[in-house]
C-alpha cells in the first residue's frame, strides 16, 4: 500500500502497510537513522519526532496517522530556530555521553522551547520526564535547555 | 497449656469480631467491589423505598466509576495512575491546566485516537481515544468514598456544570467514557456495558439522584 509522507520537507511515496510504526518507515524505508529505537512501547522517548509540530513517539504511531502531516526528525530539527539553539547548547555544554537517547532528548527539548521560551526547572522536568537517559546526563540536559532558552 | 492456647484463640476471634463490628466491613471507599455482572435497573425493583433504591443504584453504578479504566484518570493529584493496581503513570506525566499535559509531553505524544497494538511486549497495547485527557481537578475521585464521588458527580460547580440530564448523556454517550469497555488488549473492562451503566445513571436520576450515606 503506497503512503505519501512529507518528511523534513521532502515527499516520499513509500510502499508500506498503514499500521507499520512510523519509526520503522523512517529508519528502514526512508533511511533516516538518526531517530533511534529504544523500548518500542513509548516509554523511553528515544524515537521522538515531530508530527505537525507535536512531539510523538514514532515507535507506536502507525505510519497512516502521519500521512498528510509534516514530519520533522533529528536530521532537520536544526533548521528551526529553537532546534538550532538547542543543538548549539548541546555542543557547548557537551551533554552527550553514549548519545543513544540524545536525538529524542533534543526533539523533546526543542518542542518544549517552542511552546515555552523560558521554562522553569519544573517546566523542564514535566516535559523531559518522558525521555530516559541511562547515562544520567539529566543535569547537563537541563543546563543546556536553560542555555538554549537564554540564547533565544 | 492446651487451655492457654484455647484462651488465646478465643480472645483472637473475639478481637477480630469486635474490630469488624466497630469498623464494619471496609467498604464504601472508591474501590471496585469485585467480580460479577453489572446489575440491571430491574434488579432494584424490590427496594420499595425510592430513596433507598436511588442510593443502591448509585452504589452499583459506582462499580464502573471506581474501576481502574475510569478512576485512573480521575486521580487525587494532577498525575494519572495506570494499570489494574493504579500505580503512578510511567513516565511521570503532569497534567497542565488543559488536562492534556504540558506542550512537549502532551497525552497525544503517546496516546493516539485509537488503541495501538504493541507486538513483542508484555504491554499488549497502548490505550487511545480521540479525547484522551485527564479529568479536571474538580473531578478527582481517587481516595473519595462512593458517597463523596456521588456528591461530586451532581455538584454543578465540580462536574463541568452538567445537569442531571447532561450526566445521563455524558455517561451514556461520551466516546471517552465508552472507551472503558473497549480498553485494548491487556486491560480489563468495567462490569456491564455503557448501555447498562447509562440505564443505571438514568434510573438514579429518576429516583431523585440520592447519594449513599
Amino acid at each position: 500500500m503506497s503512503q505519501n509522507l512529507l518528511v523534513n520537507g521532502t515527499n516520499y511515496a513509500v510502499d508500506v502497510d498503514d499500521d507499520i510504526p512510523l519509526l520503522w518507515v523512517l529508519r528502514d524505508t526512508i533511511g533516516l537513522t538518526g531517530t533511534k529505537f529504544g523500548c518500542g512501547i513509548a516509554m523511553c522517548g528515544a524515537c521522538t519526532v515531530h508530527v505537525d509540530g507535536i512531539p510523538v513517539r514514532s515507535c507506536v504511531m502507525p505510519v497512516g496517522d502521519a500521512v498528510g502531516k509534516p514530519v520533522t526528525t533529528i536530521e532537520a530539527i536544526g533548521d528551526t530556530a529553537e532546534g538550532a539553539r538547542v543543538q548549539r547548547a548541546w555542543l557547548e555544554i557537551d551533554v552527550v555521553q553514549c548519545g543513544y537517547c540524545q536525538s529524542g532528548q533534543i526533539m523533546s527539548a526543542t518542542a518544549l522551547l517552542a511552546a515555552n521560551p523560558s521554562p522553569t526547572d519544573d517546566d523542564i522536568d514535566a516535559v523531559m520526564a518522558g525521555n530516559i537517559c541511562r547515562c544520567g546526563t539529566y543535569p547537563r540536559i537541563r543546563a543546556a535547555i536553560k542555555l538554549a532558552a537564554k540564547a533565544g | 497449656m492446651a487451655m492457654r492456647f484455647a484462651a488465646i484463640a478465643i480472645v483472637s476471634v473475639l478481637a477480630t469480631a469486635g474490630t469488624f463490628v466497630l469498623v464494619g466491613p471496609l467498604r464504601g471507599y472508591a474501590e471496585t467491589s469485585g467480580a460479577g455482572a453489572l446489575k440491571a435497573v430491574s434488579d432494584f425493583d424490590t427496594i420499595v423505598d425510592t430513596r433507598a433504591r436511588s442510593k443502591a443504584i448509585f452504589e452499583e453504578a459506582s462499580r464502573v466509576l471506581t474501576h481502574p479504566r475510569c478512576i485512573n484518570c480521575h486521580p487525587a493529584t494532577r498525575s494519572p495512575t495506570q494499570g489494574e493496581d493504579k500505580h503512578p503513570h510511567v513516565p511521570l506525566v503532569i497534567a497542565s491546566n488543559s488536562s492534556l499535559g504540558p506542550l512537549g509531553l502532551a497525552c497525544s505524544t503517546c496516546h493516539g485516537p485509537e488503541n495501538r497494538p504493541i507486538v513483542g511486549s508484555r504491554m499488549k497495547s497502548i490505550p487511545g481515544n480521540a479525547h484522551w485527557s485527564l479529568a479536571p481537578a474538580s473531578m478527582a475521585w481517587q481516595g473519595l468514598k462512593v458517597s463523596e464521588i456521588c456528591q461530586q458527580v451532581k455538584d454543578t460547580s465540580r462536574n463541568g456544570n452538567r445537569s442531571h440530564a447532561d450526566l445521563i448523556t455524558h455517561m451514556g454517550e461520551d466516546h471517552l467514557v465508552g472507551w472503558a469497555w473497549h480498553p485494548g488488549e491487556g486491560r480489563s473492562a468495567p462490569p456491564g456495558s455503557q448501555e447498562t451503566f447509562a440505564a443505571l445513571v438514568a434510573a438514579w436520576v429518576k429516583t431523585g439522584a440520592e447519594c449513599p450515606d
